[in-house]
């Protein structure tokens, strides 16, 4: 083989991507773009209340609305139309109340649909929608998942408790490290234990893109369209939950307008308007206001965490507890309960921690179902773990880097089995680090920073830390089944050889903004050795990709990817049977390269497009052969991966005005191997911000009536562009020994990472000030309270504070925020 | 119903609407004009964005009977003879969408910013854009974009 025939590689190449075309020149097809015959728009009728009880509703005006074609409620279904199901019950006796789509007798939340309006167009229907009069008689509410504890207002009464599960996983127990009592004892005696309570307040995972749902009953099958992370579970699901045969279902995710684990959830809006299309015998769409999504699609984090660590007088840490509180909201969402149990894998994150204990207490209130947003579980502990150690360093007076290197697992310690259980394939922290520090500046920033405080300057500087690991690719199956997850964690992948020489790749994820399409073709163009421009991936249809698990948890590359690998590798080994047909040679004297197979030592030889060909005419094949290669593939996983990073953040805080800015981020990530060096930086870019929206300026906030007051965008304050900054990113590798392409997921890692170095920055700035904490989002009123309430209080400060005293600084009721004006 | 008289992406039309109705509303659901986007009730996302008589505009703030008489420009009419706009070529060159569904509106937004301002610092580029949310990219890409159309027209 000459140079000249050599393709440069795809793998690490900066393609751009296949998926642009379409989205920049406005053809993209959005759940909502779809208009088919006879379509009726459907509005829902929701519930203002928190708790309440349904005493009547009157449909009547609101049927004989113009241009109305029905209004239905749940009495018009006595036989039900499916449900919410939650697919990860954490434990045999978890408290999960019915969650139905449509409900006719006690809301539970704000938002709750109690009828459903169809019309000629969407206008008719949201304007008759006002007109259905429904009475309710309001109950006693929870909200906050503290007050839930205590039992005494109940989120559903016949359950007779709040609390939905207990989970626990400790070291000792396990035989997986030590006893965590006995080593906070033995610190406390001789050495430092650090008590803290962190709040994890409640965000909306805010997709652009409004859910949005067709239904075509016409045909044999039913088509759903939907704006969906989860075709192939939503199919499922529906035929699990309403008994239509699955065989029946064909669900489609066309282009979907982002995710961030919020469009994960099977939906009740889904389901009705699934059951209207069916009634009726039309087509039915339904697409949700930014309003209506804010309220009734799920929430993510809020939790209360206390961690208690140990540690020796010279900063090597000796055990962690954790104890978690989690609001699930009013149901136990599809993974709900799940999330903060991902959590016990992570709060002990890089660090060598000989004894471990890991608590968490889920809660049903009466607010909007939580599950997973972007990180699900992960960014709540790396949260935890990461401000623990910063206040650990400062405690110590140690550098808060010198104080993690101390800790961490080194890069020859790998494969390394945490004391969680975990089995971390590869990884440098001190490479990471090491880049991580030049690319941001570390030491000159650092002697800013003392200079600013030795000259008093009303603008303090302070640097945050967050070196991080997280597992992603989820995952093995065999482990989901150790935990009672309701689904395996494979991935599918099928490969077609198509006779004009073009490839199509079938996938079971399904992408809505991550540029599947371009890595898989760069991972099939390397592997089959034809043009990446002639490879086609298909996803998102379950009558196209049949089978798969769809896209969340970082897995699609390093499961999914995988699995077109195998695919790949299939086709090549069934193709080389008729080549060596072909060519008159022995399969044996074969070899596969750069798209061809060539008789070693000769000139003779044939390209895997041509054998394509060949098998469609098939008029020339082997004995005892099928005459076709295209190949599928199934993959799942030995084990999990684990990325990690060190990212780095500086902040300046006006100490006058509690305002914050951002001045430099710096993140080296180690995601191992780079399919497309392009794509993983705007995952890592758009990572940062969300993870930073957290730190400064996001909170879904509940009134004291259980409203959502961040019910739009005027008050759900996303970042803009003029909020943020550009940011300062690079790589190291530390190939996974999961997969064969050594890939980690990218995914979530920069919103995982990054919350807790900005608001570790912004207590480096005013700690010597005597500030220990500020509640996210740290807001500039917030600081200002804090730097204000450390002065006054500054004789008087606790060492360590009581578990989740509601007067406590560092305590949130959550419930009654204040609200996130920056 | 009042009826109107709009050209939109060079295309003349003549409709009559209810005078409620929004200008995006008439560009997608009358007119099939689905490649502008809505993604709020509350005038906050800029996904709506389009140009009327050249100026940017958020389609979801204005009435269809608004448009009457004027040239409405959408993502769907910008490049011109299979050649990609300046815009969209920087913004997929940047890589400076993920699930595009803020592109549209991003899109038209940045040239008007450029069509004021031809050579924006990159705190300029941010407070124009400010207006846009983009829940996918962090804003990063897409401010490269920007700036990266205004610095070949610099150039030229
Ligand atoms: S749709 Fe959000 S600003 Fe127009
Ligand atoms: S690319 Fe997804 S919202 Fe901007």
């Amino acid at each position: 083989m000459t140079a000249v025939d050599e393709r440069p590689a795809e793998i690490g190449n900066r393609r751009l991507r296949k998926e642009d075309q379409r989205l920049i020149t406005g053809r993209t097809k959005w759940t909502d773009n779809i208009t088919l015959p006879g379509m009726v728009h459907l509005a829902m009728v929701r519930s203002p209340f928190a708790h309440a009880t349904i005493t009547s509703i009157d449909t009547e005006e609101a049927k004989s609305a113009a241009n109305v074609v029905a209004v239905y409620t749940a009495a018009d279904f006595p036989d039900g139309i499916g449900a919410c199901a939650n697919a990860w019950p954490i434990t045999p006796d978890q408290v999960t109340p019915d969650h139905l789509p449509l409900v006719g007798e006690r809301v539970a939340c704000a938002g709750e649909i109690v009828a459903v309006v169809v019309a000629r167009s969407a206008a008719a229907a949201r304007d008759a929608a006002e007109l259905v009069d429904v009475e309710y008689d309001e109950l006693p509410a929870v909200f906050d998942a503290l007050e839930a504890m205590k039992d005494e207002i109940l989120a559903h009464p016949d359950k007779g408790t709040n609390k939905s599960a207990f989970w626990k996983l400790d070291s000792a127990e396990a035989g997986t490290g030590g006893d965590v009592e006995e080593a906070l004892a033995a610190a406390r005696n001789d050495g430092v234990v650090i008590e803290r309570n962190y709040r994890q307040q409640r965000l909306i995972p805010a997709f652009m893109e409004p859910r949005s749902t067709v239904v075509d009953p016409t045909g044999e099958q039913i088509t759903m369209w939907s704006a969906t992370q989860i075709p192939h579970i939503l199919r499922f699901l529906i035929a699990a939950t309403t008994g239509i045969p699955e065989s029946k279902v064909r669900v489609i995710a066309p282009d979907v307008g982002g995710g961030f684990g919020g469009k994960l959830q099977t939906t009740p809006e889904e389901f009705i308007t699934l059951a209207v299309a069916r009634r009726l015998g039309k087509p039915a769409k339904y697409t949700e206001t930014r309003s209506e999504s804010l309220v009734s699609a799920h929430h993510g984090r809020d939790q209360y965490q206390k961690l208690t660590l140990s540690a020796t007088k010279d900063g090597v840490v000796t055990g962690l507890k954790v104890e978690l509180i989690a609001n699930l909201g009013a149901y136990v969402a599809i993974i709900g309960g799940g999330v903060p149990v991902l959590g016990a894998w992570m709060f002990n994150s890089i660090y060598k921690f000989p004894a471990y204990q890991f608590n968490c207490q889920t809660v049903l209130t009466n607010t909007t179902w939580v599950d997973a947003y972007r990180g699900a579980g992960r960014p709540e502990a790396t949260f935890g773990i990461e401000r623990i150690m910063d206040d650990l360093a400062a405690e110590l007076g140690m550098d808060p880097l010198e104080l993690r290197e101390r800790n961490w697992i080194t890069h020859e310690e790998f494969p390394f089995t945490s004391v969680a259980g975990m089995t971390y394939d590869s990884g440098n922290y001190e490479a990471a680090t090491a880049r991580a520090k030049v690319l941001f500046g570390y030491d000159a920033l650092r002697a800013e920073q003392k200079q600013r405080r030795e000259s008093g300057d009303p603008v303090q500087l302070g640097i945050g830390v967050s070196t991080f690991t997280e597992m992603c690719g989820l995952a093995p199956s065999r482990v989901l089944g150790s935990l009672s997850y309701g689904a395996g964690g494979w991935e599918s992948a099928a490969i077609r050889m198509l006779p004009t020489g073009k490839v199509e790749v079938i996938t079971g994820t399904s992408p809505h903004g991550q540029g599947h399409e371009t890595a898989w073709s760069q991972i099939v163009a390397d592997r089959l050795g034809v043009p990446f421009e002639d490879v086609e991936v298909l996803h998102g249809d379950t009558q196209i990709a049949y089978k798969g698990l769809d896209t969340y948890g970082s897995r699609s590359l390093v499961v999914g990817g995988e699995a077109v690998v195998r695919a790949a590798d299939k086709v090549i080994e069934k193709a080389k049977a008729f080549a060596a047909h072909l060519l008159e040679a022995n399969p044996d004297d074969l070899e596969f390269k750069a798209g061809r197979y060539e008789v070693k030592g000769t000139e003779a030889g044939i390209g895997i497009t041509e054998v394509a060909l060949a098998t469609f005419a098939s008029h020339n094949y082997p004995e005892g052969i099928e005459p076709g290669i295209d190949a599928d593939a199934t993959f799942d996983p030995d084990d999990f991966s684990f990325p990690h990073g060190t990212h780095l953040c500086a902040v300046e805080v006006d100490t006058e005005t509690g305002q914050s800015r951002i001045r430099t981020y710096a993140c080296v990530d180690d995601i191992g191997h780079i399919i497309n060096p392009l794509i993983v930086e705007g995952q890592v870019h758009g990572g940062l911000v969300q993870g930073i929206a957290q730190a400064l300026w996001e909170e879904a906030v509940f009134d004291e009536n259980g409203t959502l007051v961040t019910g739009s965008f005027v008050d759900y304050t996303l970042p803009t562009a003029a909020d943020t900054i550009s940011f300062l990113t690079e790589n190291t590798t530390s190939p996974s020994t999961t997969n064969t392409l050594g890939t980690k997921g990218v995914g979530e890692a920069g919103t995982i990472a990054s919350t807790p170095a900005v608001v570790n920055a912004i207590l480096d700035a005013v700690r010597h000030l005597g500030v220990q904490d500020v509640v996210m989002p740290c807001t500039p009123e917030r600081v200002w309270k804090a730097i204000q309430g450390a002065s006054a209080a500054a004789e008087t400060t606790a060492e360590a504070q009581p578990h989740f005293d509601a007067d406590a600084g560092n305590a949130d009721t959550g419930s009654t925020g204040e609200g996130n004006d920056q | 119903m009042t009826r109107i008289t709009v050209t939109v992406d060079g295309q003349k039309n003549v409709d009559d609407v209810e005078p409620r109705t929004l200008l995006v509303h008439y560009l997608r659901e009358t007119l099939g004009k689905v490649g502008t986007v809505v993604g709020c009730d509350t005038s906050n996302c800029g996904a709506c964005t389009v140009h009327l008589d050249g100026r940017s505009v958020k389609s979801c703030n204005v009435l269809a009977v608004q448009a009457d008489g004027h040239e409405v420009t959408t993502i769907e009419g910008i490049a011109a003879n299979g050649e990609l706009h300046p815009m969209q070529q920087a913004f997929h060159e940047c890589h400076a969408l993920q699930c595009g569904y803020c592109t549209p509106g991003m899109i038209m937004q940045a040239i008007d910013l450029l069509n004021d301002n031809p050579n924006p610092s990159e705190a300029e580029i941010r407070a124009g854009l400010e207006g846009n949310l983009c829940r996918c990219t962090g804003y990063h890409n897409i401010v490269k974009a920007v700036a990266q159309v205004a610095g070949q027209k610099g150039g030229e």
